[in-house]
């Protein structure tokens, strides 16, 4: 297997890993899982997604000891964790889970602060570290003195995180945290969580059922079946790209080709050339630029600075660009844009083609769909 | 009492009551340290128990049924046959009244603890509380309510009883009553049945105030749903 590399070009070093693990539980015939093995890295997020009962859960939880395995040997940051106090094992693993289990006794401060109090922490340096959760993960300070019952759903998946990360464990646990509230507050949770997982780089076992949320999340998928084989462990990419065997391209489903524009940014292709003048290009000009690429309309481009586009009709009245308002566009797509946005753009536009521009409203070129499709079947 | 009221004596003397006030203070305390000793008593014993019925499912149904059979051996059948052993003691009146605080404080205490939700047991075992961490700080906090609850009518039941001892020459307020029937006369035994009436429901509001004190978070739960 390749190890991805960090970006200082050294070989990330393994922080958990599962040899030949195995898990048995006596009211069932055959083995919850048989025989697993995975290495995952310091600092990367590794999904494990599958139907239910492929053993997915049991094996985040045979990380910190929640089930005990039956064989093989799990080694956590350099050290057999079988031969740890499971309490104190666990005190260092970020744990949450989609029901959040979060105290209904205690306060959302007092929630936050389980590990350190566990630990043993000053007061102070608890109460500091509360407060900078809270701001983290966007929790108002007025929730800090209330019960868990007071609060939403999405606020109380955020206690989760916050309470998982408060002691700043190497490792997370994750079983489907995103899991018990509506879509659209799991998409701005699934956001927020990778912009903190960015700042952060723990390393994060994240359990799902969900594939779209395993391609948003994961550094690296495993794709589990029954009995915790691993069919796939690869990049999201490269499992969009090249599905190992019929279970997995099941698994991930139809639009396939979609699901991989949508990882893939427009700043990592070539983009292409289109029709662009400048403001004081010359109505002959401007006909020749558009006719050029068989357009009727023009990007304007002072100095490379994106300021609009034309439109060959209402040339007839002008004598250069300049005599024209250009007219802003309504949408176009920046270099951090996903394919799939470009595309969308595309579809949506009256001319078929999205305009990029860089972050700072720079003209970078055009996309039509020609282009993306080839980036598809490449 | 309707003979008392043929001799011509008022229903209630009042100057009576007013004569002796230090007896009915006196047996008035009396019978707030029967019942309180006995609940304190049935509580450490039902504790343990609880917890451990709870630990260990099988041992439940054995011990609910023994608790079971000594909650329905009529209480002065219980006296008559303690008496030859402990006397007319207060050892006689508690093992009694202990005994019938076990079976409501133990189901009380076990139900308690089923109640606490699953996840809150996994989150918190997942985040490294040890087993005895769990059961103080997590699962006996959130079976309070329910717990508490057991003592409320533990207390209740105790605190008629305790009326009961007076036959074994115990029984607090129950001596007030018991010296009104003996002696056909109304007042006592009018006394002694209120005031011990009143304590009931003055404990058990106590215990539900102090219940609420200690549960801010399940107000909470009841404003939410």
């Amino acid at each position: 297997m390749r190890r991805p590399s960090t970006p200082e070009g050294c070989v990330a070093k393994v922080m958990i890993s599962l040899e030949h693990v195995s898990k048995r539980f006596q009211s069932s015939s055959g083995a919850a899982v048989d025989d697993l093995s995975i290495e995952i890295l310091e600092g990367e997020t590794v999904v494990l997604v599958g139907p239910s009962g492929c053993g997915k859960t049991t094996t985040m939880k045979m990380i910190n000891r929640l089930i005990e395995p039956s064989d093989g040997r799990i080694v956590l940051d350099g050290v057999d964790v079988l031969k740890q106090d499971p309490v104190k094992l666990r005190r260092r693993i970020g744990y949450v889970i989609q029901s959040i289990g979060l105290l209904p006794h205690r306060s959302i401060e007092q929630n936050i602060a389980t590990i350190p109090d566990l630990l043993g922490w000053e007061p102070q340096k608890t109460r500091a570290r509360v407060r900078e959760l809270a701001e983290v993960l966007d929790l108002d300070r007025d929730l800090l003195p209330r019960y868990p019952s007071e609060l939403s759903g999405g606020q109380r998946q955020r206690v989760g995180v916050a309470r998982a990360l408060a002691a700043d464990p190497p490792v997370m646990l994750m079983d489907e945290p995103f899991g018990a509230v509506d879509p659209i507050v799991r998409e701005r949770l699934q956001d927020q969580f990778l912009d903190i997982q960015r700042r952060l780089r723990k390393t994060i076992v994240f359990v799902t059922h969900d594939i779209d949320e395993a391609i948003k999340m994961a550094d690296r998928i495993a794709i589990m079946n029954k009995g915790g084989v691993i069919e796939q462990f690869a990049s999201p990419e490269e499992i969009l790209r090249a599905p190992a065997n019929d279970f997995v391209e099941r698994f991930v489903g139809s639009e396939r080709g979609l699901k991989r524009l949508a990882l893939i940014k427009v700043g990592g292709i070539e983009v292409e050339e289109g029709p662009v003048v400048p403001p004081d290009a010359s109505r002959e000009d401007a006909r020749a630029q558009m006719d050029r690429f068989g357009f009727d309309w023009s990007s304007v481009v002072d100095n490379g600075e994106l300021l609009g586009w034309i439109d060959r009709d209402s040339l007839a009245g002008a004598t250069t660009v300049r005599d024209l308002e250009p007219r802003p566009f309504t949408a176009y797509v920046t270099e951090s844009s996903s394919l799939r946005e470009a595309l969308d753009a595309i579809v949506t536009s009256r001319t078929n083609v999205a305009v990029v521009a860089t972050e700072g409203q720079r003209y970078a070129g055009i996309l039509t769909l020609e282009r993306i499709s080839k980036e598809i079947v490449a | 009492m309707n003979l008392a009221q043929t001799v011509g004596e008022p229903l209630v003397r009042w100057d009576w009551i007013a004569d002796h006030t230090d007896d009915i203070t006196e047996k008035l305390i009396e019978h707030l340290q029967l019942t309180g000793l006995a609940v304190l008593i049935g509580l450490l014993i039902s504790l343990p128990l609880g917890i451990y019925a709870y630990r260990h499912r099988r041992l439940y149904t054995p011990i609910t049924a023994v608790t079971g059979v000594l909650y329905t051996i009529p209480s002065l059948a219980l006296f008559a046959f303690l008496v030859p052993y402990t006397g007319l003691s207060t050892t006689t009146a508690e093992i009694g009244l202990v005994s019938y605080t076990l079976l409501i404080l133990i189901r009380n205490i076990v139900a308690g603890l089923d109640g606490v939700p699953a996840d809150v047991k996994e989150a918190a075992r997942g985040m490294g509380y040890s087993d005895r961490q769990l059961l103080w700080r997590v699962e006996l906090p959130l079976a309070l309510p329910v717990i508490i609850g057991g003592i409320r009518i533990a207390l209740v039941t105790t605190i008629g009883l305790v009326t009961v001892t007076a036959l074994i020459g115990k029984g607090g307020l129950g001596y007030f009553i018991l010296i009104g029937i003996r002696q056909f006369f109304s007042t006592a035994s009018i006394l002694g049945a209120v005031l011990s009436v009143t304590l009931a429901v003055v404990a058990d509001a106590m215990l539900l105030l102090i219940q609420r004190w200690l549960t801010p978070w399940s107000r909470g739960r009841a404003r939410a749903t």
